[in-house]
């Protein structure tokens, strides 16, 4: 089965806007409880971490199912993932801040976990910027694929990030953390576990 | 022999292109939606917004002193009750500030009792409604600062917490006062869960809980106190942070050593015994030195002692407000 990649990734686009059409109605609506403010950070920060988790699923996915087709929404998914980020660190910038770089670079300081997201962030721009199919060609496959690896480095400092702003009920970070830990695993045994097939040569004669 | 022509198909049964098209696009047109309205509604079901709360019914008879200097005024807005009531702290029931009064909203709070014990000479188990006869409902609008950096202005009713120890009378020994909430797992969900070391437990110093401005609350903006908030009783001491009023008190006992509080057990380096507001002193995680006003756009400095510096400061005196944060 492949679908129409034409459609099948203008439905990936229009699901992934979904979140944000409805987090903007309720804002428009006054829908966001006492603190409009964290309402929207701690969701624009939930949906990084859940698009980041969906676009590391992609490539298991693919190799479970056989259904190659699913490789050519990576790319999107990642992005949102980072537009998701870029809307998770404005909401902090521009709200909680108004854009005092002086008062964030302290917090970076004084709150662990602000740096760390922060770090995540910065890690993902150089992804986002690559993603082109010009840039894949310019850097070439090899490189591209080095380099778009520190993906599992951004998930897991943004887990970490969620993990250290929780006071106590630690429950959904950490389940977050375990399904991040089940992607990369399976990588891990993909490419150093599983005994890899003999490679062939020559074309198989018939 | 005769090759029979193969029954073709009319041209007028040939489903015409448009229609094929339009199906096609019909289709498809059906699948994105379809595939939008499921994940709208998954993420409405993750990330539902609060709903408004249940109106709640009225205390008669509140008194509304006037303004003393150990009792001062709040000249700030007040928050609206519907932010008090549907942006709560009550683990016991959801460790989401948006969903704790939906969870709670069927807690019974009659019967209820409270059990004053430990060092006093009238150790007495009181029956809500005679607790709540010791001494006259009063208004008392105080900031309300919470250990995550968001404030309200409350307009809580009770009465001060002095009363029910006076009455009880202390001994010369009992030093310290420790609070304990209501634990019933199959009333209050969450303690069925190792997120804190349940029940609740709080404490203040002798000193502390016997100064005018520590009440026990009953009440806001002159409605009996909803779940979610503590009901029936629960303790109000607007110069600590937000944790140290103990919600849905079942039991005070007075004692000689500064007693456990929940919090401090969780993380000790993070929430101390005394926990004043107090600007200076950094959470290892986050910075206290200000604080997003419920209602407002912009955050506003934290004051010292949440603004009651010249009240309480003396209690302090002499101590290293960083080694007993």
């Amino acid at each position: 089965m492949t679908p129409d990649p034409k459609f099948s990734k203008l439905v990936v686009f229009v699901n992934s806007l979904v979140p944000l059409v409805l987090l903007l109605w309720d804002a428009a609506h006054k829908r966001m409880g006492a603190n409009p403010l964290e309402f929207a950070t701690r969701t624009t920060g939930m949906l990084t971490l859940v698009f980041l988790l969906i676009s590391l699923a992609v490539t298991p996915a693919r190799k479970l199912t056989g259904w190659q087709w699913l490789g050519k929404h990576r790319r999107m998914l990642g992005l949102f993932a980072f537009f998701y980020g870029f809307l998770h660190l404005m909401t902090y910038v521009w709200f909680d801040k108004f854009f005092n770089l002086k008062a964030a670079g302290l917090d970076i300081l004084n709150r662990p976990f602000i740096a760390v997201g922060m770090a995540a962030f910065f890690i993902m721009i150089p992804l986002a910027v690559t993603s082109t199919n010009k840039m894949v060609k310019r850097l070439g496959g090899k490189r591209w694929n080095r380099l778009h690896k520190t993906a599992y480095v951004a998930a897991a400092l943004g887990a970490l990030h969620y993990y250290m702003l929780v006071k106590a009920d630690t429950r959904l970070p950490l389940t977050l953390a375990a399904v991040l830990g089940i992607l990369l695993g399976y990588r891990l045994f993909i490419n150093y576990i599983q005994p890899k097939p003999p490679v062939r040569l020559l074309a198989p004669r018939r | 022999m005769v090759i029979k022509k193969p029954a073709g198909i009319k041209s007028s049964e040939i489903t015409d292109k448009k229609v094929y098209l339009n199906r096609r696009l019909f289709m498809r047109g059906a699948a994105l939606a379809g595939s939008a309205l499921a994940t709208g509604w998954l993420y409405r079901s993750l990330n539902a917004p609060p709903q408004p709360p249940r109106a709640n019914a009225k205390i008669e008879n509140v008194l509304k002193p006037q303004p003393t200097f150990e009792v001062p005024a709040v000249n700030e807005k007040l928050t609206p009750l519907e932010s008090i009531t549907t942006y709560n702290n009550f683990y016991e029931f959801d460790t989401n500030k948006g969903g704790v009064a939906s969870a709670a909203a069927d807690f019974v709070t009659r019967p209820w009792s409270v059990s004053v014990e430990g060092l006093v000479n009238k150790p007495k188990v009181f029956d809500i409604d005679e607790l709540l006869g010791l001494a006259p409902q009063e208004e008392r609008i105080y900031r309300f600062r919470c250990v995550e950096g968001w404030s309200m202005v409350i307009p809580w009713d009770g009465f001060p917490l002095s009363k029910l120890l006076e009455a009880v009378e202390p001994q010369s020994n009992a030093k310290y006062v420790a609070f304990q909430t209501l634990y019933d797992p199959k009333r209050m969900p969450n303690q069925s869960t190792g997120i804190l070391d349940w029940p609740y437990v709080e404490g203040l110093r002798m000193d502390e809980a016997m100064h005018p401005l520590t009440i026990l609350a009953t009440g806001i903006y002159g409605e009996v106190l909803p779940p979610q908030d503590g009901a029936p009783i629960r303790l109000v001491v607007p110069w600590k942070y937000g944790f140290k009023s103990i919600k849905s008190i079942v039991k005070i006992k007075l004692v000689e050593t500064e007693p456990p509080t929940t919090w401090n057990i969780a993380a000790p380096d993070e929430y101390g015994f005394y926990s004043n507001v107090n600007p200076q002193v950094n959470h290892p995680r986050w910075s206290q030195a200000r604080e997003q006003r419920i209602g407002e756009f912009s955050k506003r400095p934290t004051l010292m002692f949440n603004g009651y510096a010249e009240q309480v400061a003396h209690l302090y005196d002499g101590m290293d407000l960083r080694k007993y944060y």
